[in-house]
């Protein structure tokens, strides 16, 4: 049987760690309504370029000249790279676990494709470059404040190598941030892009040709695109901390409650052990 | 005829402005576009400059480098890359940059990016108007 220090000693060691827990728990919490706001405050201009695109898509539907944008270029695709959105810290659950098995699996589904890697964060980084694998970039320690400059300048990058043709394909894995305590994992194609043409084709006064214009939309949208992934991905990494360690936090709280019932256990039984020590030498001076 | 249309302008940081707006004025990438109620459909790519409209009877100012205008029935779309309230500019720092942006151009022999510095010129030189006229 453990002694009543050991137990004690215990206790504290367990209650400071939840100190910790609760006070990381409170950081997320606070950061991630931050998150969140930087979230839905991106979202109107990703909506609204997205219906610019549509319209002058459709405004250009019989124009065989926009099959030979180069960001639209349609090739097999036997060079990929892999945009994967990462956290920098770990403390967050499944979060990058979840991230980096999806990549796993996102190269074993394209056996024929050469994959490369466009690590946005330290772990998906730190898991990659152990590997045999080209890791063609790495950004770390963006997630902290997300600058639109930042997102633009990998996916410019991305876009001139799909353009020269060095890669024929750019998907991007990032975690989508849904709820406090669901997130959904995004597996999507950003290059070459997909265009939805809008339903009918409005009769615009173009200032520029509408081919032109169209280029210059498409490396921002998926400037955009990539942006607005960076910003999900840090709500979610946020929430996703916050409830990791608000289970944690309550994990030990019922640690601290089963080492209590048994320090009190333990101290009785002492007791009792005494009190028929005393009881029993009395008995036997009599 | 309605006589407002509905203007928004849009940074991908956030949404700065979507009002009912009487006439805007707004730098495309050719020259200035006037816009009124019941401009017919139109998409413009925009330069770096001042736009103003006029909302409730207040003209306000600001200031967007680059991106898109998209006009559709009752509606007016600004996407621009960067956006700045007339009241949001701060003189001294618009003033540095122009002139950061002239010093560089004066010794272009060293290898200076001749383009982004125009650019940043422009822009100083568009904020700094902005701002004069808030005054």
């Amino acid at each position: 049987m453990p002694s009543l220090i050991d137990i004690r000693r215990r206790i504290r060691s367990v209650k400071n760690t939840q100190q910790i827990t609760r006070a990381m728990k409170m950081v997320s919490a606070a950061k991630l309504r931050r998150a969140q706001e930087r979230v839905v405050s991106a979202r109107p201009y990703a909506k609204l370029l997205q219906q610019i695109l549509s319209d002058v898509a459709a405004a250009l539907a019989d124009d065989e000249r926009v099959s030979e944008l180069p960001l639209l270029a349609q090739r097999p695709e036997s060079k990929i790279q892999l945009l994967l959105v990462t956290a920098d810290k770990g403390l967050a659950g499944a979060f990058n676990t979840n991230l980096i098995k999806s990549s796993q699996l996102f190269i074993e589904e394209h056996p024929g494709a050469v994959v490369e890697i466009e690590a946005i964060g330290r772990k998906g980084r730190d898991f990659w470059r152990k590997r045999d694998l080209t890791v063609s970039g790495e950004y770390i320690g963006l997630s902290g404040k997300v600058q639109y400059s930042d997102a633009a300048g990998i996916a410019k990058k991305a876009a001139e190598r799909f353009s020269k043709g060095e890669i024929d394909a750019v998907y991007l894995i990032n975690n989508e941030f849904r709820s406090v305590v669901s997130t959904n994992l995004s597996v999507k194609r950003v290059l070459p892009v997909e265009i939805r043409a809008g339903a009918e084709p409005v009769d615009f006064i173009f200032e520029q040709p509408p081919a032109q214009m169209l280029a210059s939309l498409l490396p921002k949208y998926v400037e955009i695109a990539l942006y607005g992934a960076m910003l999900e991905s840090t709500a979610a990494e946020h929430a996703a901390r916050m409830t990791a360690m608000d289970a944690a936090t309550s994990n030990a709280s019922d640690m601290i409650e089963k080492l209590t019932l048994y320090m009190n256990r333990v101290r009785q039984a002492s007791i009792t052990k005494e009190i028929i020590e005393v009881v029993s030498g009395a008995a036997a001076a009599e | 005829m309605a006589d407002t249309f509905e203007l928004e302008i849009c940074t991908p940081d956030r949404l700065l402005a979507r009002e009912r707006v009487t006439d805007a004025q707004i730098p495309a990438a050719n020259g200035y576009l006037g816009l009124l109620p019941g401009h017919a459909a139109l998409m413009a790519e925009l330069g770096t400059g001042e736009m103003s409209y006029t909302a409730e009877g207040r003209v306000r100012h600001l200031v967007i480098h680059g991106g898109f205008l998209e006009v559709l029935q009752d509606h007016a779309r600004v996407l621009t890359d960067a956006a700045e309230r007339a009241d949001e500019i701060d003189d001294k720092r618009a003033q540095e940059s122009l002139r950061r942006a002239q010093e560089r151009l004066t010794k272009a022999a060293e290898g200076v990016d001749v383009a982004r510095a125009l650019n940043a010129m422009k822009r100083a030189e568009a904020r700094l108007k902005a701002a004069a006229r808030n005054k």
